[in-house]
C-alpha cells in the first residue's frame, strides 16, 4: 500500500457504457475517491458486483474485482472478506440487484456485520433491461412493466437495515460529489458493515426521480440536529416518506465487526504443503 | 457360530436409538472388532421409526446383510419392521412390561428376552437409560466383555458428570445381570475381541477430516440432510487451523461466499445435497467461467425435488456432469468408501486448484450416514501431498504481466491452465467475471477470443486427462466372463457379494470406479466380457448410460431405488438373475 496513491489510480482504461448523464458515473468516482483518502490501493481492495448497470462497475475500478450473477454479490465479499481480511473490500450493487433478488443475502449481510462497504446505486428503475420497475419504484411509477404502476409500496431499505440490526445506515446523492464521497469513506472507515444508498439517478428511463427533483427536496442531515448515534432519530428519518435524506442515518458506535468477534485476522491462502503436523490427531479423535 | 454378528436396535426417533447404537459400535471398535453400522431413519425429530444396526466381525465388514442376529426392540413396530431379516435362533430383547408391548408375540424359533428394561433402569437411577439396560443385556446375550462398553459410556457421558456416567454403568450391568439370572440359554452369538486398534467413523467425518487434511479453510453451506454433518463436523474444528465455517442463509449465499473465499486464495468448500445442488447451480457457472477453484460436494438422497431426505439413491450424476447452463468444464470425483471419502476430498482440492475449475464431489447418504472401523493407519497423513497449482506471487507476477504491466489471469497457456494470483498480491488487480472475457478478465464479445477462451477452458480437461491418473479399484476374478461395474457407495456391498457367488461357482470380476469425469477408459474390460452388469441405486441407470456411450455396447443394469441401499446378498441374487437373462444384442 503506498501513501501517494489517488483515486485515479483506480481506474481502468476502458471507457464506461452508461448512458452520458449517468448518476452511476458520480456514483462510482466517489467510491473510489472514498477508497485513495482511506489509504487503500487497487492490490489491497476487492471489488465485488453482481448485475445490471452497477455490475459493470468492476470493468471500470481497477482493483481486484469480481463479477457475479445478479443478487448475489453480499456473500461473495464476505467470503472474501473473511477469507483475508486484511484486503478492503467494497460491494457495488443496484436497487434490484440488492432490494429484490437480493433482499435475503442484504438482510442477513446487514445482521452479519462483516467489516466490509456495500454501495447501492439506487435509481428506483430497471435501467439495463430497459425500463421496468424495481423495489424502490413509487407505487404510481408507470413502466413497460407497471403501465398503471406496480400498485404495492417501494421497498424502504433504509428501515430494512435498521430492522435487521444495521451497524452503519447512509445515504448520498451522486451528484453531490463532496457529500456522497465523504459519506462513502465514514462507511468504509467504520468498523463493520457500511451501508450506503446512493441516488444514482437513471436520466433514460426514470423521469420522475432525476437530478432536480433530488437536488430541491434532499436534506442534508448534518445540516440538521439529527444524532446518527441515537436509534430515536434514526427511526424518525428513515420511516419520514415525506422526504429525501442524506447522510449517516445511524452508525452504532459499539458496533464490532463479525470477522472481529470471531477471531478472523489472517489470510486464509497459506497452507502448508502437506496435511496439517498434528493430522493424526484428527484420526484419534475417532477411537 | 457365523463369522459376523449383525445387531439392531429400533423404536421411535427421540428414544436415543442413535446414540445407544454408536456407543455399542464404538465399544465393539474398541474392543478391536471391526464394525459397519447403518442407520434407519425418518425425516422427523420425534416419533416414526428408527434403527440403528451393527455388523461386527474381526474381519474388515463394509456392507449390509439381510439378517439380524440379535434385535433390541423398544416398540412392537420394531420387530414387525425387521421381521424379513429376523431368523430362526434370533434373539429380541424388549420390554414386556410396556404397556404397548405386552401383546409382543415372538415367532417360532426365536428367542425373546423380556428384559423390565424400564424398572431396572429406574434402579439404576432413571428410565431414560433403558437403552443402556438393553445394552448390559446384548453383552451378555454375546459374552461380551462389559468393561469394553463402560469405557464407551465413560466416553459419551464424562461431560455430564461422574455420577451420570456410574448410573449408566449401573444401568448397563443391571441388564446384563437380570439376563444372566433370568434366562438360562447358549446363545451362540460369543464376540471375540482382539488387541487391534481402530477408528471409527463416517462417510461424512471421513470427508470432513479429508478437507482439514487438505488445508481447507473456509466452508459454508445451508443445512440438509444428509450433508450437514460435514458441516457440524468442521465446525469448531476448521477454526483451529485459522480457517471458519459459516451456515449461510441460503445454499444461493452458501457457494457464493465459497467463490469469494476461493477467489481470495482459500482453499474452500460446500456440501449440500440435490436440492440445494440445484439452487447453486446458477453459481456453480460461474466458478467455472471464472476459473475459480472450488469443492462443491453432493451428499445425494432420493430426488427428485424434496423426494425422500433421508433415504439412499445416486440419481444426481447427471446433474454433476451436465448441470449449469452453456458448456462447462469440471470434474466429478465420486468416493466408493468411506476411507475413499477421505482420500478423494484431498485429491478433489488439488484438482480444482491445479485446474482451476469447480470440482463435483459426489457422496450418497448411505456413504454418508454409516459407519466403518479402520486401523488408523488407513489415514496416513504423511501420505498427504497439496498442489496448489499455478499460483502466481509478488516475485513472478512480471513474467504474466503484459506490456502495460497489467496481470493476465486468463492468459491462453498452451496447457489451458493460466496463472493465479490471491488478491493483496502487488501488481495482480485484475477483473473476474462470468461474462466472456479476454486474457485480462475484461468483457469481450470478440469472436476469435470467445474461441480461445472456452478452447482455453476445455483444454484444462484434455491436460488433466493426460496428467492425472483415472484409475479404477478392481477385485475378483480378473478373468472371468461375468463383468460388474459400479460407482459410490455400492463397492462394499458388491465386495462381499463376490464371496456370495463365489460359493455358486460364479466368477465375477468386479470394477469400481471413482471417478465419473474424466473417468477411467474401460472399453477393453467390457469388450473382454461375455456380460457386463452395471450397478447402481438409481432407477435409469445414469452411469451405465455413461458406459455404453463411452463403449457403444449394451448394458445389463441392476438398479435399486427403493431408498435402501443395496445388501450383499441381495446384490449377489440380482445379479445370479441377470446373468440368467439372455445379453442383449451388441449395438451394430
Amino acid at each position: 500500500m503506498s501513501s501517494d496513491i489517488r483515486f485515479t489510480d483506480f481506474k481502468t482504461d476502458k471507457q464506461p457504457t452508461w448512458c452520458p448523464g449517468c448518476g452511476d458515473f458520480g456514483t462510482m468516482n466517489g467510491m473510489m475517491k472514498a477508497l485513495a483518502n482511506t489509504g487503500n490501493d487497487p492490490d489491497n481492495t476487492f471489488v465485488v458486483a453482481g448485475i445490471g448497470c452497477s455490475g459493470k462497475i468492476g470493468t471500470y475500478m481497477r482493483s481486484y474485482a469480481l463479477h457475479g450473477v445478479h443478487g448475489r454479490a453480499l456473500p461473495v465479499g464476505i467470503g472474501t472478506k473473511l477469507a483475508n481480511p486484511e484486503l478492503e473490500v467494497m460491494v457495488a450493487g443496484g436497487d434490484g440487484d440488492g432490494y429484490s433478488i437480493g433482499a435475503g443475502h442484504f438482510i442477513h449481510a446487514v445482521r452479519r456485520n462483516v467489516d466490509m462497504t456495500y454501495v447501492v446505486m439506487d435509481n428506483r428503475i430497471y435501467g439495463l433491461t430497459k425500463g421496468q420497475a424495481s423495489p424502490t419504484s413509487r407505487e404510481d411509477f408507470e413502466t413497460s412493466t407497471s403501465p398503471d404502476g406496480p400498485k404495492q409500496p417501494p421497498v424502504n431499505p433504509l428501515a430494512l437495515a435498521l430492522a435487521a440490526g444495521g451497524t452503519f445506515i447512509a445515504q448520498s446523492f451522486s451528484s453531490d460529489s463532496q457529500r456522497h464521497t465523504e459519506i462513502v469513506k465514514e462507511a468504509i472507515e467504520h468498523d463493520g458493515f457500511g451501508f450506503v444508498n446512493v441516488y444514482s439517478p437513471c436520466v433514460t428511463f426514470n423521469d420522475v426521480d432525476t437530478y432536480d427533483y433530488f437536488r430541491d427536496t434532499i436534506v442534508d442531515l448534518s445540516e440538521t440536529d439529527h444524532d446518527p448515534t441515537d436509534y430515536d432519530d434514526a427511526k424518525s428519518a428513515i420511516l419520514d416518506a415525506d422526504k429525501e435524506y442524506q447522510g449517516v442515518i445511524y452508525q452504532d458506535e459499539g458496533s464490532v465487526p463479525f470477522d472481529e468477534r470471531e477471531g478472523l485476522s489472517e489470510p486464509m491462502h497459506d497452507i502448508p504443503d502437506g496435511a496439517p503436523e498434528d493430522a493424526m490427531d484428527l484420526v484419534r479423535e475417532f477411537y | 457360530m457365523p463369522a459376523d454378528l449383525n445387531w439392531a436396535i429400533g423404536g421411535e426417533a427421540g428414544d436415543g436409538i442413535d446414540s445407544t447404537g454408536k456407543i455399542f459400535a464404538q465399544a465393539l471398535s474398541r474392543a478391536g472388532r471391526h464394525v459397519f453400522t447403518s442407520k434407519d431413519f425418518a425425516s422427523r425429530i420425534r416419533g416414526g421409526y428408527t434403527a440403528y444396526k451393527i455388523r461386527t466381525s474381526v474381519d474388515q465388514v463394509e456392507s449390509v446383510v439381510d439378517r439380524l442376529d440379535i434385535l433390541i426392540a423398544l416398540t412392537e413396530r420394531t420387530i414387525d419392521e425387521n421381521m424379513d431379516e429376523l431368523h430362526e435362533g434370533s434373539v429380541i430383547i424388549y420390554d414386556g412390561e410396556r404397556t404397548t408391548m405386552q401383546d409382543v408375540e415372538i415367532p417360532d424359533g426365536m428367542v425373546g428376552l423380556d428384559v423390565p428394561l424400564k424398572s431396572l433402569a429406574e434402579d439404576a437411577g432413571g428410565a431414560i437409560m433403558r437403552n443402556i439396560v438393553a445394552l448390559g443385556a446384548a453383552c451378555e446375550v454375546t459374552n461380551f466383555p462389559i468393561e469394553n462398553l463402560d469405557e464407551s459410556l465413560d466416553k459419551r457421558f464424562k461431560d455430564k458428570g461422574q455420577a451420570i456416567v456410574e448410573n449408566n454403568k449401573e444401568a448397563a450391568r443391571l441388564g446384563q445381570e437380570y439376563v444372566a439370572e433370568e434366562f438360562d440359554h447358549d446363545f451362540d452369538y460369543d464376540v471375540e475381541t482382539t488387541d487391534n486398534d481402530y477408528v471409527l467413523l463416517n462417510g461424512n467425518e471421513a470427508l470432513g477430516m479429508g478437507a482439514i487434511a487438505a488445508g481447507c479453510r473456509f466452508y459454508s453451506g445451508y443445512p440438509i440432510t444428509p450433508a450437514t454433518s460435514i458441516m457440524e463436523y468442521l465446525t469448531g474444528r476448521l477454526d483451529s487451523y485459522g480457517g471458519k465455517v459459516v451456515q449461510a442463509e441460503d445454499e444461493l449465499a452458501a457457494i457464493n461466499m465459497a467463490l469469494g473465499a476461493a477467489r481470495a486464495g482459500a482453499r474452500a468448500m460446500t456440501a449440500t445435497s440435490g436440492a440445494g445442488i440445484d439452487l447453486m447451480t446458477e453459481t456453480f457457472g460461474l466458478v467455472a467461467q471464472s476459473e475459480t477453484p472450488l469443492v462443491i460436494t453432493d451428499v445425494q438422497r432420493s430426488g427428485p425435488s424434496t423426494g425422500m431426505p433421508t433415504k439412499q439413491e445416486q440419481g444426481d450424476l447427471n446433474m454433476a456432469l451436465y448441470g449449469g447452463h452453456g458448456e462447462v468444464p469440471r470434474f466429478v470425483v465420486a468416493p466408493t468408501s468411506i476411507s475413499e471419502c477421505f482420500w478423494k476430498t484431498i485429491e478433489a482440492f488439488n484438482l480444482a486448484e491445479k485446474y482451476q475449475t469447480p470440482v463435483f464431489l459426489v457422496s450418497d447418504l448411505a456413504m454418508s450416514v454409516s459407519e466403518q472401523t479402520f486401523p488408523p493407519e488407513v489415514f496416513d497423513m504423511d501420505e498427504v501431498e497439496i498442489d496448489r497449482g499455478k499460483v502466481v506471487d509478488e516475485d513472478s507476477i512480471s513474467e504474466w504481466q503484459n506490456e502495460k504491466e497489467q496481470f493476465q489471469p486468463h492468459f491462453p497457456a498452451a496447457d489451458g491452465v493460466s496463472p493465479r494470483t490471491f488478491p493483496g498480491t502487488d501488481g495482480g488487480a485484475h477483473m473476474t467475471t462470468g461474462l466472456e472475457h479476454d486474457e485480462l478478465g475484461r468483457r469481450t464479445e470478440d469472436t476469435d477470443v470467445r474461441i480461445e477462451q472456452v478452447d482455453k477452458r476445455q483444454q484444462k480437461v484434455e491436460t488433466a486427462r493426460e496428467a492425472e491418473e483415472w484409475d479404477y479399484r478392481e477385485y475378483g476374478d480378473t478373468d472371468a466372463d461375468t463383468l460388474v461395474i459400479s460407482w459410490g457407495s455400492n463397492e462394499g456391498a458388491m465386495r462381499e457379494a463376490l464371496g456370495f457367488l463365489d460359493e455358486k461357482d460364479i466368477d465375477v470380476r468386479f470394477i469400481s470406479v471413482p471417478y465419473i469425469f474424466p473417468r477411467p477408459d474401460l472399453s477393453e474390460e467390457i469388450e473382454a466380457a461375455d456380460d457386463v452388469i452395471v450397478v447402481e441405486c438409481n432407477s435409469t441407470g445414469q452411469f451405465a448410460d455413461l458406459l455404453e456411450h463411452d463403449t457403444l455396447t449394451r448394458l445389463k443394469r441392476v438398479n435399486k431405488y427403493n431408498g435402501v441401499r443395496f445388501k450383499a446378498d441381495e446384490l449377489a441374487a440380482e445379479i445370479e438373475d441377470k446373468l440368467a437373462e439372455p445379453s442383449e444384442v451388441e449395438a451394430e
